[in-house]
């Protein structure tokens, strides 16, 4: 509204409608915060060592020595990286440039480093365990932002994913128990997340109920059920349905042994390499495929879809199935992926994590699967940091996907867009 | 191919939207399908292409019988649609909404997004269109992605093409272009439904013309056809509107507009430096195609557009840049092009609607509360006085037909004291009698001395009303003429033409 | 015909062609649910239908007993105890429904305002544990006059909720960051804060404690027992109903109301009509989550106020969800819905102690309501009810059609 009066006798030349594309000032502010904070860590940082140890037990075919870093000299170089990051980030703004992703990501591993560095003073941080956790928690997130990214982008909000994991783990648990076959357990969790992802569809897509309200009715009616069961039928019988043969590690010849990759990324169980398998045939899937090409055209503009011929509702249903069949072998991680019994509400709010990934990674498959590693990574961090006494209290660590998720939401990390039609039923005519 | 209708009847509710149409279309022919807005010819349509299923009546493609459970099976069949609002998912490229649907794929069901483009650029040089097939179809103009939507047809090899309302978002050139493109492709033999109300469109590029009306054919002409005969057809009625109005007894200048533009939330230009004045008692009316900028120039007199520049000047006072509830409260009353959307709240009764705009304070609410017993005298004074047919006051706006919505919102702008009032598109979508009812009403605000603003893309009403007419091209105001001036020199004004005499602003 | 007697009609209309009856049905079906489950679980139906083609009768009595065992504890806990030979002891479980309903009000009421305003406020957990928290450290930490005490506790827990709730309607009128995710993003940001506190000594935990738990709330700003103190109903029954004549006077009389349920019906015409609408959202927003602020305020100083932990909200802030919707986002059904579901929860524990049937099946029935509900045309084919559309909305249909096909 400051601009009404003010500039009143600007000439007008602009024709199509073209005006510069303003280019976005919040990564070059982003950086300059942090680049204060390095500083100030710097100026105030405890002296000693600390140690990144890479290597994860001694049987490790690959020894590397532990790295020693002294704080304030390694705080230092950082800050002032960090710094002429800053300025070449200022610099694009001023020839109207974006600043490149690549850069982001190296200054925010900078940062990251720093922040390990000013941390653990006088400790060893062992970053295989580090890493290597943080995939595992971000197993599930990344199965459920998979299911997510899917779900909204077919148009149909997914708020049940914390529902599919939940019923995955559930059922993964029994069936494992069961059988002692994990293997088999896997379908089984796919198919009661598929159920789950059906019932979300019959409602918002028969009934025409809102998603968002099917969404969360469904997780409390699972927690609600999973309890039930878990009180009346798993307890009594824990030895014979709540024992769950673990799936096994099973490492990957050769690129196991490379050092700090291997452990990290290939001695996994199954689940994590379906997870890898999952990822790309989502992402190639929804850019490069009929079915995905079908699938978007549903989620953005549904009578465009229908006039060509493509069956609006049944797309939908089967797509949001298939979600739930997704996020239900991430259920799985909880208990045979992880060898623990199945508790009560054991995913504790994960599938609202990669409903926020989904998000944060702007409703596509790479981007979010990278918002579920990097969720992941800082609730790893703050498991490590707590083990070794960090200065950060632990809920802070844990606060952060959140807040991110909310900043992102607010339009303060970057643009973006929802599909067209995402939440919206479709009725005919 | 040759598409024959056969007494196709289809209901919603007990409304006969389609009764016993029939209809025959050879190849090789432009057939136009002619009506008022809400005769059933999109209906029809609708039924052939598969979206709505027929309650009677059968399809017929060069004598076969036809059964369509959805416009997969018309388009299979050889059926394509140009629709009025574009079928096109905006953030695709150009090849991959052609192809969406019947997609060329590779091993493993990967697109062959190459063979797209090929179908793209073949069918584009056939017509000679420059179109580039890895556009995003959200970045071009209206009128190239009404080229898309015909090569998405065309890449289907349809052999009946329904171009439905095609123009109206169309300028008078690009309106010729696609004649060309038409008659192009009538002579590449195919069968062309072309549905309009445009009469002058019909006459030019139709080889047959059937005329509908209230859902049903009520006969069949030929191009040579006059004007008034083709209309008289179209409405049933001798065609002209005449409103009777007194010559205008003209006050001070109410609303002064200078140098105003108005920035879109795309950063586009919608109106350009425009400047006029309306002096009370006197209808300013705005032609122009729909999306010259005379939506955006109307929400501006209301505040409702955020990026405005330039000023606007109520009785002398500026009033640019503040709130919709002061404007308002200044006395701008606001009939919206879109009364459904932006008129009413359909779920609201008549009553409430009726106090929708004055909903925070007085006279209708007291220490907070609403003065129900006031509201619904209020209602029935109004329902009474601007004959609102409805079951009572409190039944709900939504289940009203829409010249009686219409009322509704024409009620509610009126009963206050005005010292402007604007009205944009105020008889769209209603039916013939209301159109006379809310004409007077305009009339009689004008009379008792407001400044009016009618826009409207139907240059009968124009005609009808207006003490002066504005015509907005672009953006940019063409001219002021005066009310009298011919329908061809407002036609030629309304494709951009810039009159070098009788500019009477 | 005037006004009222067409009211009249419609009210009648509803009754007959089962509009009136879905919500009826729906609870009867999700009870139906129940049964079966409590049926399929026990111990005693599972041996007996080991043999059930032999002796079919012992299965079906174990069933029945089963069944009528725990829905007569579900009862016998939540209305009147037949065993309790008094009328003063026989009358408690009534008092306990009452105490549980009375957060399930407050924040029904909250969900349902925001509702109104096509705003969907998930954020329940995290307005009422910022609410409690606020609450609850005034409530330990001064040391005020009584009344005073409870009323200055009351609204800063009050405004605590508000607090939470409003910065959700700020981003979303500023920025249009939706409310679902916004709301659900700071439940959790509001537990990992409260928990921080809990455990730091100096903010919210008692001193000289290790665990995180706060110390028990002052005398004077406990809410009184209304009934006494044998019985657990408090005063935050009272707030609630207040709540309730407040909620119903803004959205049924008031001009806010107007314009609130203005905005939730059609956003663009309320703008056009001069609402700001970005306003109303953030004024539905500050209302709804002080009510559910209030909700929080009864737990911590009415039902819990012996120090609270971070499940202080104890899932009611989802609860409270399903109220709305049961209560079709009308105060007075809210109020009878909250009720219903207080009924389910103080029952459901006297299942779960005397029939061993867990009280996780109370959220199950709940949650099976509201999908019912939600979904009216699936009780209706369930229950062979005539659909009421078909009868009544023929004009919208007209509408419709108008708007979707005969616009050539």
């Amino acid at each position: 509204m400051s601009v009404v009066t003010s500039r009143a006798s600007d000439p007008v030349v602009t024709i199509g409608g073209e005006t510069a594309n303003p280019v976005s000032r919040k990564v070059p502010i982003v950086f300059t915060a942090v680049t204060v904070i390095a500083v100030l860590a710097a100026i105030s940082a405890r002296s000693g060592d600390t140690a990144f140890r890479f290597t994860r037990s001694s049987a490790d075919p690959t020894q590397l020595p532990e790295m020693h870093l002294p704080v304030c000299p390694t705080l230092w170089v950082i800050a002032v990286l960090l710094a002429v990051g800053t300025l070449f980030a200022w610099r694009r703004l001023l020839v109207r440039r974006k600043v490149p992703m690549w850069l982001v990501a190296v200054y925010g591993t900078l940062a990251v480093i720093g922040f390990l560095v000013w941390a653990g003073v006088g400790h060893a941080i062992p970053l295989v365990g580090l890493l290597g956790g943080a995939l595992s928690l971000a197993v599930p997130l990344v199965y459920g932002a998979l299911a997510g990214v899917i779900g909204e982008r077919v148009g149909v909000v997914n708020i049940a994913i914390e529902a599919q994991l939940l019923s995955g783990a559930f059922t993964a648990a029994i069936v494992s128990s069961v059988t002692k076959q994990p293997l088999l357990a896997l379908p089984a969790a796919m198919v009661t997340g598929m159920l789950v992802g059906m019932v979300l569809a019959a409602f918002s897509l028969k009934y025409l109920v809102d998603q968002v309200i099917v969404g969360v009715v469904l997780n409390v009616l699972v927690i609600g059920l999973t309890s039930f069961l878990y009180s009346q039928v798993l307890v009594p019988h824990a030895d014979q349905l709540n024992t769950p043969v673990r799936l096994d590690a099973l490492p990957i010849p050769l690129l196991s042994d490379i050092p700090v990759i291997g452990p990290v990324f290939f001695r996994q169980t199954i689940v994590v390499y379906l997870m890898y398998v999952a990822v790309a045939v989502v992402a190639a899937g929804l850019f490069r495929t009929r079915w995905g090409l079908r699938l978007r055209a549903v989620g953005e503009h549904p009578k465009a879809a229908d006039t060509v011929g493509i069956k609006v509702i049944s797309t939908r249903l089967w797509n949001v199935a298939l979600a739930g069949a997704i996020a239900g072998l991430g259920g799985t991680f909880f208990t045979i992926g992880s060898g623990i019994a199945f508790n009560k509400q054991m995913t504790a709010g994960m599938g609202y994590i990669a409903l926020a990934a989904v998000i944060f990674g702007k409703w596509h498959p790479i981007k979010a699967t990278l918002a579920a590693l990097l969720f992941g990574f800082a609730s790893n961090l703050q498991n490590t940091l707590s083990v070794i006494g960090s200065p950060v209290p632990s809920e802070f660590m844990l606060m952060l996907p959140y807040v991110v998720t909310i900043l992102a939401v607010a339009g303060l990390v970057g643009k973006s867009r929802a599909p067209a039609a995402s939440g919206k039923p479709y009725v005919k005519g | 191919m040759k598409l024959e209708l056969r007494e196709i009847t289809k209901r919603f509710g007990a409304l006969v939207a389609n009764d016993r149409i029939s209809l025959a279309v050879e190849p090789g022919e432009i057939h136009a399908l002619l009506g008022e807005n809400g005769a059933g010819k999109s209906t029809l349509m609708n039924v052939l292409y598969g979206l709505y299923a027929s309650d009677s009546g059968e399809i017929l493609l060069d004598g076969v019988p036809q059964r369509f459970t959805g416009p997969g099976d018309a388009m299979a069949a050889g059926i394509g649609m140009v629709h009025q609002h574009f079928m096109l998912v905006p953030c695709f490229t150009v090849a991959e909404n052609v192809m969406l649907g019947h997609e060329a794929t590779r091993f493993g069901g990967f697109l062959n997004l190459d063979a797209a483009r090929d179908k793209v650029r073949e069918i584009a040089d056939r017509f000679g269109f420059d179109l580039d097939p890895d556009a995003l179809v959200e970045d071009l103009p209206v009128g190239v992605q009404q080229r898309v939507e015909i090569i998405k047809a065309l890449s289907r090899d349809a052999k009946v093409l329904v171009f439905d309302e095609p123009t109206a978002v169309l300028t008078p050139q690009e309106t010729d272009e696609l004649m060309g493109i038409m008659r192009q492709l009538r002579d590449s033999g195919a069968a062309i439904v072309f549905i309009t109300h445009k009469l002058r469109e019909v006459r030019e590029v139709a080889d047959r013309i059937t005329v509908i009306r209230l859902g049903k054919v009520v006969g069949e002409a030929s191009p040579t056809a006059t004007n008034a005969e083709l209309a008289s057809l179209m409405v049933g009625r001798a065609v002209e509107l005449i409103v009777h109005k007194n010559p205008p007894r003209l006050g001070e200048v109410g609303l002064a507009v200078s140098e105003l533009t108005v920035i879109d939330h795309h950063g586009t230009h919608v109106v350009k430096n425009v400047s006029f004045e309306v002096r009370r008692g006197e209808i300013l009316a705005i032609a122009g195609v729909q999306g010259n900028g005379q939506t955006e120039l109307t929400e501006a007199l209301l505040g409702l557009q955020k990026h405005v520049r330039g000023s606007i000047r109520l009785d002398g006072v500026e009033v640019s840049g503040q709130s919709v509830r002061h404007l308002l409260d200044a006395g701008v009353g606001f009939v919206p092009e879109d009364r459904n959307e932006d008129g009413l709240v359909g779920d609201f009764s008549v009553a409430e609607n009726l106090m929708l705009d004055r909903a925070h304070g007085e006279p209708f609410v007291k220490a907070g509360s609403v003065q129900q017993r006031k509201l619904m005298e209020f209602a029935r004074s109004k329902v009474a006085e601007f004959d609102v047919r409805t079951q009572g006051i409190d039944e709900h706006v939504k289940f009203l037909s829409g010249g009686n919505q219409q009322k509704v919102v024409i009620a509610r702008e009126l009963s206050r004291e005005l010292r402007l009032l604007v009205a944009a598109q105020p008889t769209r979508g209603v039916d013939v009698g209301s159109v006379e009812f809310i004409h007077e009403q305009i009339v009689a605000a004008r009379d008792a001395g407001v400044p009016v603003v009618v826009v409207s893309t139907e240059l009968d009403e124009v005609s009808a009303l207006a003490d002066r007419i504005m015509v907005m091209y672009g953006g940019h105001i063409v001219g002021i003429v005066p009310g009298a001036t011919s329908r061809s020199d407002l036609g030629l004004m309304m494709a951009g033409e810039r009159m070098t005499e009788g500019a009477a602003a | 015909m005037n006004e009222s007697s067409r009211r009249m009609q419609r009210v009648l209309r509803e009754i007959t062609t089962g509009s009136a009856l879905v919500p009826v049905f729906a609870i009867l079906l999700a009870m139906i649910v129940g049964a079966v489950m409590i049926a399929a679980t026990n111990v005693d139906v599972q041996e007996t239908s080991g043999y059930f083609f032999s002796r079919p009768g012992d299965c079906l009595l174990a069933i029945w007993q089963a069944v009528s065992g725990a829905y007569t504890s579900l009862f016998q806990g939540a209305i009147y105890n037949f065993d309790a030979g008094n009328f003063t002891d026989g009358i408690r479980p009534l008092t306990d429904t009452l105490t549980n309903a009375t957060p399930l009000i407050a924040g029904g009421l909250g969900v349902a305002l925001a509702f109104r305003v096509g705003l969907f406020n998930i954020g329940g957990q995290g307005q009422m544990l910022i609410a409690a928290s606020v609450a609850g450290w005034i409530g330990f930490s001064f040391n005020l006059p009584p009344v005073v005490h409870l009323l200055v506790a009351l609204l800063g827990g009050l405004a605590g909720g508000a607090v939470w709730g409003g910065l959700v309607g700020i981003l979303k009128a500023r920025t249009g960051a939706h409310e679902v995710i916004v709301t659900i993003m700071l439940n959790y940001v509001a537990f990992y804060l409260v928990s921080w506190m809990l455990r730091t000594p100096g903010l919210l935990q008692a001193p000289g404690s290790s665990n995180p738990q706060s110390p028990p709330e002052a005398a004077n700003a406990i809410l009184p027992k209304i009934f006494g103190p044998g019985y657990s109903t408090h005063f935050g029954l009272v707030f609630a109903l207040l709540a309730t004549a407040v909620v119903w006077w803004i959205l049924v009389r008031s001009g806010l109301g107007f314009q609130f349920r203005a905005v939730g019906f059609n956003p663009r015409a309320a703008r056009v009509a001069g609402i700001n609408v970005s306003r109303m959202y953030v004024y539905a927003l500050l209302i709804s989550a002080s009510l559910l602020g209030l909700a929080g305020v009864s737990q911590v100083l009415g039902t819990v106020n012996t120090g609270f932990t971070s499940t202080i909200d104890a899932g009611l802030g989802f609860d409270a969800i399903t109220v709305a919707l049961l209560g079709r986002s009308t105060p007075i059904g809210t109020l009878l819905a909250a009720l219903l579901f207080g009924a389910f929860r103080a029952g459901g524990y006297s299942m779960q102690a005397v029939n061993q049937v867990p009280i996780e099946i109370v959220l199950v029935v709940q949650s099976l309501i509201v999908l019912f509900i939600a979904a009216p045309p699936l009780v209706r084919s369930i229950f062979r009810l005539p659909d009421p559309r078909r009868i009544r909305d023929q004009g919208l249909r007209l509408r419709r059609t108008k708007k979707a096909g005969v616009s050539a």
